[in-house]
């Protein structure tokens, strides 16, 4: 219990800090690396509490990918990111007041939850399987359709991806398998009866 | 001092909160934008995974795998669209994007 | 054969006014004609008959009944309606002869004279109507075409205007001919001529509450049926539509304003002679009302210049003639006169026509000059018309022109008659007698003496381009001369032919029932002794009157002109026809527009549109204006809109209704 409060009272703070950091920094590549940050943050959190397999799925996915995606883009992109701090004072004080309002509001409900809980977490599971052997069993039989449905989400991603960035270059020679396939000789082919030493 | 579930629900909205405050404040930057969004989508994970571990049912961690998946489509789809934006404008300005201006 | 003289017009104008377009307008012209040409032959002949003896009554059929009131369609054929009858399809038959003439370049024919028929239906209808509601039947539809016809060359703003001012002045008339109808149904129980005049003598001495006062029920009723007969014969007070009537084309206003629509009221007194013969107040009123309109047209007709205008205010004072020897008793006197009236002033009328077609449309006397010369036959015609007007005869005898047998006798019974306001009347009809030779032979001076040009230095417009020495000036054609012929020989003869029937020996065979004479009513005979003198009067002042325009028309022309100039304000007041159509317009017009303008821009425009329709709409417009602003067309804006929804209804579910 102490090493888990403690180890909680370093990610949640750093946590926040980050987050906070993500949105308040000058240079995006910084934001991606802070947002980074949280999501190791957010993964250890995740380890206290007993979910090592989606603890480490957060890493794979979110870190390895999603990130690194949005590193990507923040390098690809010539942005005049400057320009587009401008507009950041413009709404400073509705945008404050309203996160505040909606925090207040949370935590005011969160809190109505507190004390009628059990207090202490059960960091480990009771069970002897891991937790990713037991979330694999709920997963493909429970959750079998979710399942299936996220596969299909994460195809049309993938399609939808490649159908909006996807752009012939035009004068670049490539293949065409189909239209090769379907030549056919009397297409293909023409014969011309040529006349010895003439040509063509 | 224990760290009971409310710590985690208060955490959960806190970063909730900032990526809220972080769409309003950053309006112009859509990559900061995106960013909040995954943001926000962190803080529901940590919400459903702290019930999950603290219910002892692991419908809540079921649940936050497909919010990882759906998050991580919804990134790629995002910036593909920022992409193919940029190639037709040349910039991601988005004070240009209020073609339903009514 | 009643049936047929009062509907074959009706067929002449279906034909012409649906067929017009195929059958052309000379095919129009034929089919009216000829049939008005049958009813013209066929009303002699029932005249002829009905003078011996043979009275008839022709029920058609039922129109409705409601109640107690029944109305139906039946003809009366007694001797008032044989001499009416004759009156209307004469003059009518030789208008539309002489139409063809007159009207030969016009290209909408074949509706002039389907109008033309129509009037003479809608004529004849009301003076063969056997009940109150068939005679406003006819007195509506003659209105009707008067404005139809007034208003024949629509293009003009000024002949639309006339034709709404004729309109309007006759339905101030029928307002109140139509409360006499009502007070007449009250009294009697019915609106049937036999009915009433049966009840009419029980009525005498019966008083009737209305508007706070109590009146005699046979003078009010009188009274409000008069009112119908001062607006449709434009006697004074109502007389403001007849000069403006002229807008009209010329045959129009010979049958229409002469001899036949303007004389329906004449005969609506003689027809309702039971009613008014019990009532004196109301003829005293007819009588004063006569006489004023006698002597006030004449003063006005004397400084005209329009050729036309000059006869329409002579109308207006021959009408007024007729009221007088309606009023003293004399119902035979004022149809007599009405009669000959027919023939003169139709004819006086169509020779105008014919001057102003000769002219090129010219109708300004000061135009005119020496035209007696280059129009012969327009001009013995017209002369016969003028003698008639004018009463030339030989007093003492019935030796004269048409218009001195009908006019003197009333003029002496005026003056022998013991009504309240005969006298007046007397010294009105006197008077107008000279003012009447004056602008007649005025007329005739400047228009066919002299020579052309002698009085065009008081032109007001500049007529140097109409310059009517390069147009020639030709006698109209046959088809126009003929009816004036016809015309000018009834103005001739008719008095001296009719005399004996209308108001001499064979009056009481003649007239039978057709006009009711009270017991005291001798003014027939004691018209015969009034003093020589005033038997006298009338040619002098004839001769006064014509030496007059003589001198100052033939003599020494700059007469006019000095004595305008002398008398300015006179002048002018005569000119403006004694301010009567300022003073209306100050009176009704511009209240009555006032108000229109009231209720439309105000109650309509602001108050109606406003909150209705318009109001609406821009509500609308405004609502949406308000709600565009919303459509920024920024996501960030939308998702903020969104949070700032989601986080109210947050708010409201944590300290609003939802329970914990």
């Amino acid at each position: 219990m102490q090493a888990n409060a403690f180890f909680f009272w370093i990610f949640a703070p750093v946590l926040v800090a980050s987050a906070f950091a993500v949105i308040f920094a000058r240079n995006p590549v910084h934001s991606v690396l802070f947002l980074i940050l949280s999501f190791v943050c957010a993964a250890g959190l995740f380890l206290l509490m007993g979910a090592e397999f989606l603890a480490m799925i957060l890493v794979v996915v979110y870190v390895g990918a999603v990130a690194v995606l949005f590193l990507f883009i923040v390098m690809l992109l010539d942005v005049d990111f400057a320009r587009l701090r401008q507009g950041f004072v413009q709404y400073l004080p509705q945008g404050l007041l309203i996160a505040l309002v909606v925090a207040i509001e949370l935590i005011y409900v969160v809190s109505g939850l507190g004390p009628s809980h059990r207090a202490a977490p059960p960091a480990t599971p009771v069970s002897a399987i891991s937790n990713t052997a037991a979330l694999g069993e709920v997963l493909y039989t429970r959750y079998f359709y979710f399942f299936q449905t996220a596969g299909m989400i994460l195809l049309t991603a993938m399609i939808g991806a490649i159908v909006l960035t996807l752009h012939h270059k035009p004068g670049v020679k490539r293949q065409d398998v189909g239209a090769q396939v379907a030549r056919d000789p009397e297409t293909a082919v023409e014969v011309r009866k040529v006349a010895s030493r003439a040509g063509i | 001092m224990g760290v009971d579930l409310t710590h985690y629900l208060t955490l959960a909205a806190i970063v909730f909160t900032i990526g809220v405050a972080g769409i309003i404040l950053n309006h112009k930057n859509i990559i900061i934008i995106l960013m909040s969004v995954e943001l926000i989508l962190l803080s529901v994970n940590i919400n459903l995974v702290a019930f999950s571990s603290f219910s002892g049912d692991l419908t809540g961690q079921a649940f936050a795998l497909f919010i990882l998946t759906v998050a991580a489509a919804e990134s790629a789809i995002g910036l593909a669209i920022l992409v193919a934006y940029y190639r037709n404008r040349g910039s991601i300005a988005v004070e240009d994007i209020n073609s339903l201006k009514g | 054969m009643y049936e047929l003289i009062v509907f074959l017009p009706l067929l002449g104008f279906l034909i012409a006014g649906v067929f017009g377009r195929w059958i052309g307008a000379r095919g129009a012209e034929y089919v009216t004609c000829s049939l008005l040409g049958v009813c013209f032959v066929l009303s002699w002949i029932a005249f002829v008959m009905v003078a011996g003896g043979a009275d008839a009554h022709v029920a058609i059929g039922n129109w409705f009944t409601s109640g107690k009131l029944v109305a139906s369609w039946a003809l009366r054929i007694d001797t008032l309606t044989a001499v009416m009858l004759v009156v209307v399809t004469t003059v009518s038959f030789l208008v539309h002869v002489y139409s063809i003439g007159y009207m030969s370049d016009d290209p909408s024919r074949p509706r002039f004279f389907a109008y033309l028929s129509l009037f003479t239906f809608a004529m004849l209808m009301l003076v063969t109507a056997d009940n109150l509601v068939q005679l406003f039947f006819g007195w509506e539809g003659v209105g009707l075409m008067s404005y139809l016809l007034i208003g024949f060359w629509y293009d003009r703003p000024s002949a639309n205007a006339a034709a709404i001012k004729a309109f309007v002045v006759n339905r101030v008339g029928d307002f109140g001919f139509s409360l006499g109808i009502f007070l007449t149904y009250y009294l009697t129980g019915s609106i049937a001529f036999d009915q009433v005049f049966a009840a009419a003598p029980g009525l005498v001495g019966k008083t009737v509450h209305f508007i706070g006062f109590n009146w005699d029920a046979l003078t009010l009723a009188c009274l409000l049926l008069f009112m119908g007969a001062m607006g449709k014969s434009a006697q004074f007070l109502l007389h403001t539509w007849l000069p403006d009537a002229m807008e009209g084309p010329t045959p129009v206003s010979a049958l229409i304003h002469a001899a036949t629509m303007v004389t329906a009221g004449v005969f609506m007194v003689a027809r309702l002679s039971p009613l008014f013969e019990l009532s004196p107040a109301a003829l005293s009123v007819v009588t004063i009302v006569g006489g004023t309109t006698a002597f006030f047209a004449a003063t006005v007709a004397g400084v005209q210049m329009d050729i036309k205008k000059v006869v329409a205010y002579s109308t207006c004072s021959q009408l007024g003639y007729m009221f007088v020897g309606l009023g003293v008793g004399g119902y035979s006197l004022g149809i007599f006169h009405l009669f000959t009236h027919a023939f003169f002033k139709g004819l006086l009328f169509l020779c105008c026509g014919s001057v102003i077609i000769a002219m090129h449309h010219e109708q300004d006397m000061r135009a005119m000059g020496g035209l007696r010369k280059e129009l012969p036959v327009t001009f013995w015609t017209m002369m016969a018309g003028a003698l008639a007007l004018s009463a030339v005869g030989i007093p003492f005898t019935s030796i004269g022109f048409a218009g001195f047998v009908s006019k003197d006798p009333i003029i002496e019974a005026a003056f022998v008659s013991h009504r309240f306001g005969a006298m007046y009347a007397f010294l009105c009809a006197d008077i107008a007698a000279g003012l009447t030779a004056f602008y007649t032979w005025r007329l005739m001076f400047m228009t066919f003496f002299g020579k052309r040009g002698d009085w065009s230095a008081s032109l007001p417009s500049a007529e140097h381009g109409h310059d009517h020495g390069d147009h020639p000036v030709r006698e109209s054609p046959l088809v126009m001369l003929v009816p004036l012929v016809v015309l000018a020989l009834g103005a001739t003869f008719a008095g001296m032919a009719f005399r004996h029937l209308f108001v001499g020996g064979g009056h009481d065979g003649f007239w039978r029932n057709s006009l009711f004479l009270g017991q005291e009513n001798n003014i027939l005979e004691r018209m015969e002794t009034a003093p020589w003198l005033v038997s006298v009067s009338p040619t002098l002042a004839m001769l006064i009157g014509t030496g007059i325009a003589y001198y100052m028309y033939m003599v020494d022309r700059t007469a006019p002109q000095r004595l305008a100039a002398e008398f300015p304000a006179l002048y002018r007041f005569l000119l403006n026809k004694w301010y009567f159509d300022e003073l209306y317009d100050f009176l009704f017009v511009r209240p009555a527009f006032a108000v229109g303008r009231f209720f439309w821009k105000g109650g309509d425009g602001a108050v109606i549109d406003g909150f209705g329709p318009d109001g609406v709409s821009a509500r609308v417009l405004d609502v949406a204006r308000g709600a565009v602003k919303l459509q920024t067309g920024y996501v960030y804006h939308y998702a903020f809109a969104m949070l700032l929804g989601a986080a109210a209804l947050t708010t409201w579910y944590l300290f609003g209704g939802v329970t914990r």
